[in-house]
């Protein structure tokens, strides 16, 4: 991961928590964004460098449109994975056959492993158990192989294309 | 008032999906299942305080919620954190 | 507006029916891993689902209820990881059809380097 400027992570931070302030109040008056930017600056002050690594690259508009397209996909993978728990719930067989499997990935980011194992999480018939350093260990209902390059095929290559074009 | 059957449709859903959490939450077997049952409560409950905000018409029942989620998920990952021993 | 009231009835409805059936999902299955796998599934799409259509209802409350969509987009998979975790240093093994464990290696070599 390549390290940008700490003006640049101080000011990312900043931003980010000015939105959330704002998004818990959501309101307009001058005095609460008065405060919201006085408090999100201190606040950013004490923690911008555990906070971020990549700084404000993410903003620029060809990496948004990714973030979009991630979303897009993220969202048809979960009710696409909740019909697929309706139907073994709700068959009287509960048809599974479950085990646990691992794969490398190429991620550096941190902050990008945890996305990626969150959509792992959420899509069709797979739970993250746990991450060591580049391998996740995930257990699998319906398990296809217990060999690293198909079950990353088939669990993380979507997500991570994207995830690579993002963050990288 | 249509909508008044909406209201009981979903409150008795989430009732009986309470109901059946809180059975897995007694029979057990393990403190590990307990949890993920707690867990489950817990989200059930967050959404039932939003739709209750929505039939009284109170904006701070989303604050409420949102309080309870963040409560709900700290709980649980110290409790998940203390039977892994890491505590 | 008429038609985001119907939106959002339609939301509210889905979103208690997968409740419904994340609750079922724990009670049915047979271990710890696969009741976190059809619990946090139904209740992560139910809960979104619901409190989104809420927000249709009341369009003021809509940032709220994204604030509280997003929140639980991410909290949820989290608590699910952790639990699963600890379930298996807790000794809870889970039930395996075909003898696939990759995870064993791992939590083996940890025990014996504390002991």
């Amino acid at each position: 991961m390549q390290t940008v400027s700490l003006l640049n992570r101080f000011i990312y931070t900043w931003v980010i928590l000015f939105i959330l302030w704002y998004a818990f109040t959501t309101s307009l008056e001058p005095a609460e964004l008065i405060t919201g930017g006085f408090v999100s600056l201190v606040v950013a002050s004490f923690s911008y460098k555990v906070f971020t690594g990549s700084g404000l690259k993410i903003f620029m508009p060809h990496k948004l449109f990714f973030v979009a397209q991630y979303i897009f996909i993220f969202i048809l993978a979960l009710i696409k994975s909740n019909f697929d728990v309706a139907r073994r719930v709700l068959s009287p067989s509960l048809p599974i056959n479950p085990g646990i499997v691992e794969f490398n990935t190429k991620l550096t980011n941190d902050f990008a492993k945890m996305v990626l194992a969150n959509s792992i999480t959420l899509t069709p018939g797979t739970l993250t158990i746990d991450i060591v350093e580049n391998t996740f260990y995930i257990h699998w209902i319906d398990v296809k192989s217990d060999n690293p390059e198909i079950a990353h095929t088939e669990i993380a290559n979507n997500f991570e294309k994207l995830l690579l074009k993002i963050f990288n | 008032m249509e909508l008044n059957y909406l209201y009981i449709t979903v409150l008795v859903i989430l009732s009986i999906a309470f109901i059946i959490g809180m059975l897995r939450f007694i029979k057990g077997p393990t403190a590990s299942d307990r949890v993920v049952a707690l867990d489950t409560i817990s989200i059930i409950a967050t959404a039932s305080l939003v739709f209750m905000g929505y039939i009284f018409n109170r904006y701070i029942y989303l604050d409420v919620a949102l309080i309870y989620g963040v409560l709900g998920f700290i709980g649980v990952i110290i409790i998940a954190r203390y039977l892994e021993g890491a505590l | 507006m008429e038609i985001l009231k119907y939106i959002g009835i339609g939301l509210v409805l889905l979103g208690s029916i997968f409740l419904l059936l994340g609750a079922v999902g724990i009670y049915r299955m047979p271990d710890v891993y696969n009741r976190l796998q059809a619990g946090t599934k139904a209740t992560t799409l139910g809960a979104m689902s619901l409190i989104l259509g809420v927000g249709f209802m009341e369009p003021e409350w809509l940032v709220k209820t994204l604030i509280l969509v997003i929140f639980i987009g991410i909290a949820n998979p989290l608590s699910s990881h952790v639990l699963a975790r600890s379930a298996y240093k807790n000794n809870q093994m889970p039930i395996i059809k075909n003898g696939i464990d990759a995870y064993k290696k791992i939590n083996d070599s940890e025990k014996s380097e504390e002991n």
